[in-house]
C-alpha cells in the first residue's frame, strides 16, 4: 500500500478560534479512511484545506507524494484529487447529461479549444453514457440539476467527481439527508470506489461509518483525538465521552 | 426551422437595403444601418465576457477607443509620412490597420483583465470603469493625437481598391464582417472552451473543484472580447473617419451594455438587435424633441420591465 494522501502538523485559525489544530493523517489507496467528529469540529475547513480552498497557516499536504501544500485547486485536482461538498455544489441550468460531459470534458482536456464543437465531442460523449449507466441519475439524464431532489443532486456530484478519475477522493457528509434506500445506494458506490482510489471519508451517519471505514479519525475542536479500526474506535471510551454520546448504545 | 428562415430573411433586407434606401430618397439610412452593425459587433463581443462569461466589465468602451486610435494614428503618421517614433510606418492598409486594432485592444484587454480579474462583483466592475477613465484621460492629454478634439481621417483605409468612402461599399464591407463574425461568435461559445466558460459563469468554485483554472479561462475569455470589441473600433474609425476620447468614455461603456441587457444578456443575436433599439430610438426621437434622452431612459425601463431576457426574449414569445 502507498499513500495517497499525507497531511501532517496541519494548522489552520480563524481568528482566536483553532479550527484545525496539529492535524496528521493519511490515506492509503484502496483505504476508506472515515472522519468523524462533533459539529463544528472542523472536518470541512480540513477537506477545503485538502482540496486547495482554504489555505492553512502551517503544516503540509502531500498528494501522491508531492507537497501541494501551496498549490491552488484545479493543480492538485489534476494531480488527481476528486471532491464533493457539504452543501451541494452543481452547475444549476445545466442537465445531467451536461453536467456530467463538462466534468468528463474538464478530465479530458482540450478546454481551450475554440474551433471545435464540444456537443460532438463523441469520446466525451461516450465516457458520459458509461458513467450515467445504471445509476439512479439514468432516467434523469435530460434534467435540469436545478430541478433534482436533493438525493439526486448528492449523486450527481459523486458522478462528477468519479469522471476525474481521482486518486484520493475528499466526501464531506455524502449521506446527509438521503433516504434509506439513496444511503444504500450510495453505500455501494462508495464501496466500489475502494478499488480505485482511497477516500477520506467525512460522515455523521455511524452506519455508513461503520459498514465503510478501513480506518476511523475521530477528531473533537479541531485535533484527532482518537484513531484506529473501526472496532478500536467503537470501544475507545474518550470517543465514546466525547463525541459518541457516553454509555449511549452506538449508532 | 423558422428562425434560420427569419435569419435568411434579414439577410436579405439587409443586403438590398441601400437599394431600398436610394429608393426610398433616404441616404442617411445607410451610414445609420453602418453604425447598428458596428454597435452591434461591439456589445456582442461584450456580451461574450458579460453574458457568457459573467464579468460585469464597465469599462469596455476602452477598447473601442483603442480600436479606433490604432487606425486612426496609424493612417496620420501613413499621411504626414511621419514614422512612429521615427520607427514605424504608418499605413493605410486595412488589411493591416484591422488586424493591428485587434491585436492591440487584445493586449490592452490582458493587461486589464490580469489585473481586474483578482478582484469579483462590485469591485470588479468599478476597477474596469477606472482603468477605461484612465485610458479616456490618457488620450485627452495626448495632444500629438487631438487631445480632447480627437483626430480626424482625410480618407478612410484603403481596401481591395474599394472606395470605402462610398457609403453602401462601407455599409457592404461592414456587412460581409458583421456575418463572419457572428458566424464565429456562434461557434465559439459552442466550442469547448465555450462550455467551460458558461460553467465557469454558473459556479466557478464548481469549475476548480473539476481541474479548470478559473481566472486563467475568464482572462482568455475577457481578451476574445476586449479584440471584438477592438474590431469594431477600427470599423467605427473608418465609418466616421474620425476618433476621439469619447469613444473611451464611461458612458459608452453604459451604453454598450445598455445595448446587451435591452437585448438580451448571453444570447448570441440580443445585443444586435439591442444595439439597432437604441440607435433607433435616439435617431427617432432626437427628431422629435431635445429631451430625447429622457424619452430613451422611459422606454428602456419599460422593456427592462416588462421583458424579462430583453429584446430578444419579447421576439422569441410572439413567434
Ligand atoms: N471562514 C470561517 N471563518 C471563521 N470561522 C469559521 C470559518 N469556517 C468555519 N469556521 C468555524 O470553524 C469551526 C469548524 O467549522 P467546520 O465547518 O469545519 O465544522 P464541521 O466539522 O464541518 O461541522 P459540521 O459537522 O457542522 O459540518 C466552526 O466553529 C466554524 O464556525
Ligand atoms: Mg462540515
Amino acid at each position: 500500500m502507498s499513500a495517497v494522501l499525507e497531511v501532517s502538523g496541519l494548522v489552520k485559525r480563524f481568528g482566536g478560534l483553532v479550527a484545525t489544530d496539529h492535524v496528521t493523517l493519511d490515506v492509503q489507496a484502496g483505504e476508506i479512511h472515515a472522519l468523524i467528529g462533533p459539529n463544528g469540529a472542523g472536518k470541512s475547513t480540513l477537506i477545503n484545506q485538502l482540496s486547495g480552498e482554504i489555505a492553512p497557516d502551517a503544516g503540509t499536504i502531500r498528494l501522491l507524494g508531492r507537497d501541494v501544500t501551496h498549490e491552488p485547486a484545479h493543480a492538485r485536482v489534476r494531480l488527481g484529487l476528486g471532491r464533493t461538498f457539504q452543501v451541494t455544489s452543481l452547475l444549476d441550468e445545466c442537465t445531467v447529461s451536461e453536467s456530467v460531459a463538462l466534468a468528463v470534458q474538464a478530465h479530458a482536456g482540450g478546454n481551450l479549444k475554440l474551433w471545435d464543437r464540444a456537443a460532438n465531442r463523441t469520446p466525451v460523449r461516450t465516457r458520459t453514457e458509461a458513467l450515467l449507466a445504471g445509476t439512479a441519475l439514468e432516467p434523469r439524464a435530460a434534467m435540469r440539476a436545478a430541478d433534482l431532489s436533493h438525493g439526486e443532486r448528492k449523486q450527481l456530484e459523486l458522478v462528477m467527481a468519479l469522471a476525474l478519475e481521482p486518486k484520493l477522493m475528499l466526501l464531506d457528509e455524502p449521506m446527509a439527508g438521503l433516504g434509506h434506500v439513496e444511503s444504500g445506494e450510495m453505500i455501494e458506490v462508495l464501496r466500489g470506489l475502494r478499488a480505485r482510489a482511497g477516500v477520506l471519508l467525512v460522515e455523521h451517519d455511524m452506519d455508513a461509518v461503520f459498514a465503510l471505514a478501513d480506518r476511523i479519525s475521530v477528531l473533537v475542536y479541531g485535533q484527532i483525538v482518537a484513531s484506529g479500526s473501526v472496532e478500536e474506535i467503537r470501544e475507545n471510551p474518550e470517543v465514546r465521552a466525547a463525541y459518541l454520546g457516553g454509555e449511549d448504545e452506538l449508532c | 426551422m423558422r428562425q434560420p428562415v427569419a435569419i435568411l430573411l434579414a439577410l436579405v433586407v439587409l443586403a438590398v437595403l441601400p437599394t431600398l434606401a436610394a429608393w426610398a430618397g433616404s441616404p442617411a439610412t445607410v451610414p445609420l444601418a453602418t453604425r447598428i452593425l458596428i454597435y452591434g459587433i461591439a456589445a456582442a463581443s461584450l456580451n461574450f465576457a458579460l453574458g457568457y462569461g459573467g464579468m460585469i466589465s464597465f469599462g469596455h468602451a476602452a477598447f473601442f477607443g483603442i480600436g479606433g486610435y490604432v487606425v486612426a494614428i496609424l493612417f496620420t503618421h501613413w499621411f504626414n509620412e511621419a514614422p512612429i517614433f521615427g520607427l514605424i510606418p504608418g499605413t493605410n492598409q486595412l488589411l493591416i490597420t484591422l488586424p493591428l486594432a485587434i491585436v492591440v485592444s487584445g493586449l490592452f484587454a490582458a493587461a486589464i483583465g490580469a489585473l481586474s480579474l483578482r478582484t469579483g462583483g462590485v469591485q470588479f466592475i468599478m476597477i474596469t470603469l477606472a482603468f477605461a477613465q484612465m485610458l479616456f484621460f490618457l488620450f485627452v492629454s495626448l495632444k500629438a493625437y487631438g487631445g480632447e478634439d480627437g483626430l480626424s481621417m482625410r480618407r478612410p483605409d484603403a481596401f481591395l481598391g474599394l472606395n470605402l468612402r462610398d457609403r453602401p461599399t462601407m455599409y457592404y464591407l461592414t456587412l460581409v464582417i458583421t456575418v463572419l463574425f457572428f458566424a464565429g461568435l456562434r461557434r465559439l461559445v459552442r466550442s469547448s472552451f465555450g462550455t467551460v466558460l458558461d460553467g465557469i459563469r454558473q459556479n466557478e468554485r464548481r469549475m476548480e473543484a473539476l481541474g479548470i483554472a478559473t481566472y486563467r479561462h475568464k482572462l482568455f475569455a475577457f481578451i476574445l472580447s476586449g479584440m471584438g470589441v477592438g474590431m469594431a473600433g477600427a470599423l467605427m474609425a473608418n465609418a466616421m473617419r474620425y476618433v476621439s476620447p469619447d469613444m473611451m468614455h464611461w458612458s459608452r461603456s453604459g451604453e454598450l451594455m445598455i445595448m446587451v441587457i435591452l437585448g438580451g444578456t448571453g444570447t448570441l443575436l440580443g445585443p444586435l438587435y439591442g444595439a439597432a433599439a437604441l440607435l433607433l430610438l435616439e435617431t427617432w426621437l432626437a427628431g422629435w424633441t431635445e429631451h430625447w434622452s429622457l424619452g430613451e431612459g422611459l422606454v428602456l425601463l419599460a422593456v427592462v420591465m416588462f421583458s424579462r431576457g430583453g429584446l430578444i426574449a419579447l421576439l422569441r414569445r410572439r413567434t
